[in-house]
């Protein structure tokens, strides 16, 4: 089953890695990864989708949870969320077939963003449905190349459930014990 | 008044209570060495990064405070690797200080420049990269802080060369952790409790499973207490031998691929396990399939990322072992399991017969005498026994009664062959007043008999037993049983170890016969100084019982039958 994990984490040099790493390491397939600034100069956000059965996903989870420079992990695959793929498509669109191809872009609610005498570039954003649908369709026409973002996710209704963790409100407060080699 | 990055990093290290460090130096660590003489810290020249490693670690494990390591850029570095990965593999909290090439010259494939937090970075718990001297003090504090909290492991420091050079301000008060996402505090809900609670009332046959968490988080008094109270028999791990002693009556020894066989038996006959601070690594379990099928499982843990990796468990109790079961304990019900432990005593008696200690004595000198001969010497509160790993690791794990925590410091997740010997200087130097013994193979002592330089350096008094067999023993033993006895690469042709040993002016024994094997050990006890004793063992000789990779923990290869009938008959 493919999981949706929102990743909050630490904008420091070295944190993708850490985490593109963890899932080479543990074998787990990645099926898509993005990674992006948030409303916070200091936290960057990954939406990342993995193939794992129930148990692999909760140690995908605690594994992440592992990383020291992760905030918090949100499995998001069962909550109601807007789930966003980003695709630019370049078809092949001869004087014939343009009008074909302008007629199934706008079905799909898609833009073209680029005219050329021989091919056209249309945009679309949508869940991977959509995109796919978009895809098959256009791919009589000839695609003759495709980009696509990966997905982005986000939950519906009020602000995540939990409160991100800040150097000030630390997940955990080291204590001075702690702090101490005494330990 | 400002400080260099280098005086900053040894005044760190200070504060953080760090009394000696391993290392080497090398161009790029060359200004941390500079300022090395206005600290008093004493560093302990090693032969080989590999060796400084794994010192760090044994003094770890021996003392329980966190270890360190120095060496420089490049193949300083790298050196270190294969200690880095042992010390994760085995939770054991080390800092390793690299130097790096100065940072404008990172990226150019400068002369000893290597990506080290790259390399490390599956290897370590976490590692950092220190570009300027203002950023190295709440690095290390944060190095250290990850490194010995939660579930401990090894942590890198990487600091250029410029970054030791610059010059800033240092304030140790305002140069706090900040972690904003490290969790190592997790402990369980109100419910996991009572779920555990009402399966261990409801066992009838339970087992605790006892692994090096017990030891690393200081919870030997409140395991004995939590299986004295509810009569629950007690297997251990490699690296929980010595968490409960072994002279204990709920004691019934080691478990696994060469656990001894009423302890497997007893395993796959329960119907309870109780696993407290181990991670069901596949040494313990032997097959998944077909592991303890009737049994309930209730795993104590620290790192949530162990829960249901290898062993699906019923009830997860995550968190510090001691802390949990200060919960449990006004709440855990005495229980009468003498059925339970009869039938264990009996599988015992059975098992027992097979022993090779009943073996006639033929003249042959066998491991496993060297090593109970060792222990009935030795064996005493602060004794600390270090082996490398294979055969004869198995062995002293089988006959040396370890009655104390951290009596036993040994290679268990990585099995890395090299490991005993400077492991042993870490833990001489952590605990100066305690005996400490080197039982090693003719094979991993030759990876890393180079630190018998750094002994007599440091002019301690180590005790080393090379258990020589000239052959690569446990690898032997596995072609035996299972590439039809086809010896590739697994005879060694061996120096004379005793010539070696007296090459760097250290006392030593060679030993062919039993009789022998006393009054070697008690010379070197006797010695002030370090004392290396060759024991030529049998060379064909075999580790039992075992479990096959991928066997069924309950079908073990035992003991041919006709040595049974001997030792029956004597």
């Amino acid at each position: 089953m493919l999981n949706t994990y929102v990743v909050y984490v630490e904008n420091k040099p070295g944190v993708l890695t850490r985490v593109a790493s963890l899932f080479r390491r543990r074998a787990f397939n990645i099926d898509s990864l993005t990674v992006g600034r948030t409303e916070k100069p200091e936290v960057s956000r990954m939406t990342i989708t993995v193939d794992a059965d129930y148990d692999q996903a909760r140690r995908i989870e605690a594994n992440l949870y592992k990383l020291v420079n992760v905030l918090l992990v949100e499995n998001i695959t069962t909550v109601p969320a807007i789930v966003r793929d980003l695709a630019m498509i370049k078809v092949a669109a001869t004087h014939e077939a343009r009008s074909h191809v302008l007629e199934l872009a706008s079905v799909f609610r898609a833009r073209v963003v680029d005219v050329a005498p021989e091919s056209l570039i249309i945009e679309i954003t949508g869940g991977e449905d959509k995109i796919d649908g978009l895809l098959e369709v256009l791919r009589p026409y000839g695609v003759l190349e495709m980009v696509r973002t990966g997905i982005v996710a986000m939950r519906r209704g009020n602000k995540s459930s939990v409160a991100l963790p800040t150097p000030e409100e630390p997940a955990y407060a080291a204590t001075d014990d702690d702090l101490s080699q005494s330990v | 008044m400002p400080k260099t990055g280098a005086q900053i990093l040894w005044e760190c290290l200070e504060r953080e209570g760090v009394t000696h460090v391993f290392g080497y130096p090398g161009g790029a660590i060359l200004p941390a060495y500079d300022a090395l003489k206005y600290s008093k810290i004493h560093h302990v020249l090693v032969r080989h990064e590999q060796g400084a490693t794994h010192m760090a670690d044994g003094y770890a494990r021996a003392s329980g405070q966190t270890g360190v390591a120095v060496a420089t850029s490049g193949p300083g570095a790298t050196n270190m690797v294969t200690g880095i990965a042992t010390a994760m593999l085995d939770s054991s909290p080390i800092v390793c200080i690299t130097g790096q090439v100065g940072s404008k010259l990172i990226g150019s494939d400068a002369f000893q420049e290597t990506d080290i937090t790259g390399i490390t970075l599956p290897i370590t718990k976490h590692n950092y990269l220190v570009t300027r001297a203002d950023e190295l003090a709440q690095t290390l504090r944060e190095a250290f802080y990850v490194a010995r909290s939660g579930r401990p492991g090894p942590v890198l420091v990487d600091i250029t060369k410029d970054a030791q050079q610059s010059s800033c301000e240092f304030d140790w008060e305002a140069a706090k952790p900040q972690l904003p996402g490290y969790r190592p505090d997790l402990s369980p809900a109100p419910k996991e409790y009572e779920q555990a609670l009402e399966l261990i009332h409801n066992s009838k046959r339970p087992v605790i499973l006892l692994g090096h968490g017990a030891i690393v988080s200081g919870a030997m008094r409140e395991v004995r207490d939590f299986a004295e109270r509810a009569g629950i028999p007690v297997a251990l791990t490699l690296l929980g031998l010595g968490a409960l002693p072994a002279s204990h009556p709920l004691n019934l020894g080691m478990m696994g691929m060469h656990g001894e066989a009423w302890v497997n038996h007893t395993i796959q006959e329960a119907d309870l396990l109780i696993a407290l601070g181990m991670r069901f690594d596949d040494r313990v379990t032997g097959n998944l399939k077909t592991y303890a099928p009737n049994a309930k499982k209730i795993h104590v843990e620290i790192d949530p990322a162990e829960i249901n990796k290898n062993v699906k468990v019923d009830v997860a109790l995550v968190g510090d072992l001691r802390e949990v079961l200060l919960v449990m304990l006004p709440k855990v019900e005495s229980l009468d399991r003498s059925e339970w432990l009869d039938l264990i005593d009996r599988v015992k008696g059975d098992s027992a017969v097979r022993d090779i200690q009943n073996l006639p004595d033929s003249g042959h000198l066998y491991a496993a005498h060297v090593i109970n001969d060792l222990w009935r010497e030795a064996r005493g509160s602060n004794t600390v026994v270090v082996t490398d790993v294979g055969q004869h690791q198995m062995w002293e794990a089988q006959y040396y009664k370890h009655e104390d925590p951290r009596s036993l410091i040994t290679s268990g997740g990585l099995g890395t062959m090299g490991f005993a010997l400077p492991a042993a200087i870490g833990a001489k130097v952590a605990r100066p007043e305690a005996e400490v013994w080197v039982v090693v193979g003719d094979g991993g002592f030759q990876m890393t008999m180079c630190e018998l330089a750094t002994i007599v350096q440091e002019n301690l008094k180590i005790n080393i037993a090379i258990i020589n067999n000239g052959f690569l023993g446990m690898v032997r033993q596995w072609q035996e049983f299972f590439y039809e006895r086809n010896y590739q690469a697994t005879p060694l042709l061996n120096p004379d170890f005793a010539k070696i040993a007296a090459a760097y002016g250290i006392r030593n024994a060679t030993v062919t016969e039993r009789s022998q094997v006393v009054p070697a050990v008690q010379s070197a006890r006797q010695h002030d100084g370090p004392m290396l004793i060759n024991f030529h063992v049998e060379q064909e000789d075999t580790v039992y019982p075992m479990v096959a990779a991928g066997a069924a923990l309950h079908e073990m290869i035992r003991r041919p039958s006709p040595i049974v009938e001997t030792a029956a008959d004597e």
